[in-house]
């Protein structure tokens, strides 16, 4: 990690160390901002976040293995959640998911080389009256069918890279 | 996104914060009492009475208490929470302050599921909107010494953290663990303090009923499970959502209701509930006969039982918190049988020994997770072993 970064870490946990506290209470809320702001929570976060909650870093460690929106590895730009819970499943998941590992040339559990997409499953969505459902970040997409996946990506590519220049430029 | 196929939920025509200003008027006893005569049992599962749990938090001695509302809705096939808050988020603030009133909280805390974040902004508006209109703050409603604010907090992707002690586990900064009970929340709760952990839908009737009455929630409903209740309804049927129905409503009409006539059978509860079959349709849906949440998942004739056993079992050995061992090791092993079964290399015998560590993880697991795990797997043994055995 560049010493730039971890300044910048270091500064966005005393930030938020400042606005919810250092008690432990606040421990999950810090890491989800860590998760929010750096896609992912480092060795270095969890001994900064350690540092400043007065605890061992084992302790974040612990917690940090516990939830499955809280990760070690650094995750895409855009994580997708396929749920996979049984109403989803029987409203034809597998399909929407097959495409998705078509159109990002990945598995499950892994994310894209350019690091833009993570492709992940999901436990219930509370989404099964409008299955299959999938959340891209915090966003919901319900009734998906496979060939709405390109659609979905496509929206998310539009707001990096050259799409993103070009979309710009629309209209000048 | 929201499909409701009822006619408007009960929730619409309960005026707004009248409920509230009737009970800040009430003596907290008398308060206490008339959610008691409701007879108004959690609509999160277990259903305990919501007015001897308050009443005990209410009696407990502490210089801090605080109320809680479960938005974890985690369990497969459950989604009313989410139409609750979208669209009566009010009502559910409303029934939160009341409880704060009657145990003598002055904290709130919402916690909500991390797959909810987009329903952050529209709830943190609403807190907004009723901190201006003096409904949330010092002094709520103009009641002289009444102190009573609410926060949110967002969960992290762990289906055992709807369980009140591991949620309780959670907002402390800790693993989603659950404690041993007791001792229960309402004495040793969120930091040590009394505490009361309530459903999201619990809270909105706890509104509904100070505006309305007990006697009007009692109307409905048996006599052992008084009131409507809201039903997430998903799976083979022509008319999936939401839907509010009398307590003790029987499988069949409920079917009806939703176009899922011809069903060969229905999962009441969630993956945690029971899988009953279609001779078995005459059952009501009340806490003295099939109990549930509010999840009900219809499986048509085309079904294969096996792979619906195959899913619930997948999500119970992912999201096992792997404290205790029957539930770590159990679920893994129910799973491997609906496999063996599915290659068609399991013997009877070795599915009736399964069976029987199922029946183990039952009375030997921790939490509600492990006990209540085996229950599908079970049901659907019991039911449907004819489609079950022999294959290849
Ligand atoms: C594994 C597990 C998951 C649970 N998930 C939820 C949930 O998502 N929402 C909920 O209200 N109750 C859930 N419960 C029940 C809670 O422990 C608790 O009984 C409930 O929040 C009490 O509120 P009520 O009395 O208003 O229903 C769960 C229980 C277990 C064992
Ligand atoms: S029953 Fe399962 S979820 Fe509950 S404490 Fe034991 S291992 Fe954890």
């Amino acid at each position: 990690m560049l010493v730039t970064e971890r300044e910048r870490l270091k500064d966005d946990i005393a930030t938020w160390t400042g606005t919810l506290g250092k008690d432990r209470t606040a421990l999950i809320p810090i890491l989800q901002e860590v998760q929010r702001k750096h896609g992912h929570i480092s060795d270095f976060a969890m001994q900064v976040v350690a540092d400043q909650l007065d605890i061992h870093p084992v302790e974040v460690f612990s917690v940090v293995s516990f939830y499955s929106f809280l990760n070690f590895e650094p995750l895409g730009r855009y994580v997708i959640r396929l749920c996979q819970t049984i109403s989803c499943d029987m409203a034809g998941k597998d399909r929407v998911a097959t495409q998705l590992e078509n159109d990002l040339g990945i598995e499950f559990g892994e994310t894209t080389p350019d690091g833009k997409f993570t492709l992940q499953w999901a436990s219930c969505l509370g989404m099964c009256d409008q299955g299959p459902a999938l959340l891209v970040n915090d966003r919901v997409y319900t009734k998906v069918t496979p060939d709405m996946v390109h659609e979905i990506l496509e929206a998310c590519r539009k707001t990096f890279g050259v799409y993103a220049l070009a979309n710009k430029g629309e209209g000048h | 996104m929201i499909a409701t196929h009822t006619a408007p939920l009960t929730f619409s025509t309960i005026e707004k914060d009248a409920g509230l200003k009737k009970a800040l008027g009430m003596k907290r006893s008398d308060l206490i009492a008339e959610i008691t005569a409701s007879q108004l049992k959690g609509r999160g599962g277990a259903g305990f009475p919501t007015g001897v749990k308050w009443n005990l938090a209410a009696a407990a001695q502490a210089e801090q208490k605080f109320v809680v509302c479960n938005a974890d809705e985690g369990e497969p096939g459950t989604f009313k929470d989410r139409v609750i808050l979208t669209d009566h988020a009010d009502l559910v603030f409303e029934g939160m302050t009341i409880g704060g009133y009657a145990i003598g909280a002055t904290e709130g805390i919402v916690y909500l599921r991390a797959e909810y974040t987009y329903l952050r902004p529209h709830l943190e508006a609403v807190l907004a909107a009723r901190r201006t209109k003096g409904l949330l703050g010092a002094n709520v409603a103009g009641k002289a010494g009444f102190t009573f604010d609410i926060r949110i907090q967002m969960g992290a992707g762990a289906y055992v953290c709807g369980e009140e002690t591991a949620l309780i586990e959670s907002l402390e900064g800790h693993r989603g663990e659950p404690r041993n009970r007791p001792p229960f929340p309402v004495d040793t709760g969120f930091l040590d303090r009394p505490t009361i952990v309530n459903n999201v839908e619990t809270f909105a009737w706890v509104a509904s009923i100070l505006f309305k009455g007990a006697e009007w929630f009692k109307a409905v409903g048996t006599q052992r499970s008084t009131g409507f209740k809201l039903f997430s309804v998903s799976g083979d049927c022509t008319k999936p959502g939401v839907y509010e129905f009398p307590m003790g409503i029987t499988v069949a009409r409920l079917l009806e209701a939703v176009g899922g006539e011809g069903a060969k059978a229905v999962q009441i509860g969630g993956a945690s509930g029971h899988c009953i079959p279609a001779t078995e349709f005459g059952r009501t849906i009340a806490f003295e006969d099939v109990s549930t949440g509010g999840s009900i998942i219809v499986f048509g004739p085309d079904r294969d039982m096996l792979e619906v056993a195959h899913n619930f079992l997948e999500f119970f050995a992912e999201e096992s918190c792997g404290q205790c061992t029957p539930c770590r090791d159990g679920n893994p092993k129910l799973l491997e049988c609906v496999e063996m079964l599915d290659n068609g290399v399991c013997s009877a015998q070795y599915l009736q020994d399964i069976c029987g560590l199922g029946e183990t993880m039952q009375v030997a697991s921790k939490c509600g997770l492990g006990q209540s795990s085996p229950n599908a797997f079970l049901s659907i043994v019991k039911h449907f072993k004819g489609e079950l055995m022999g294959r290849g």
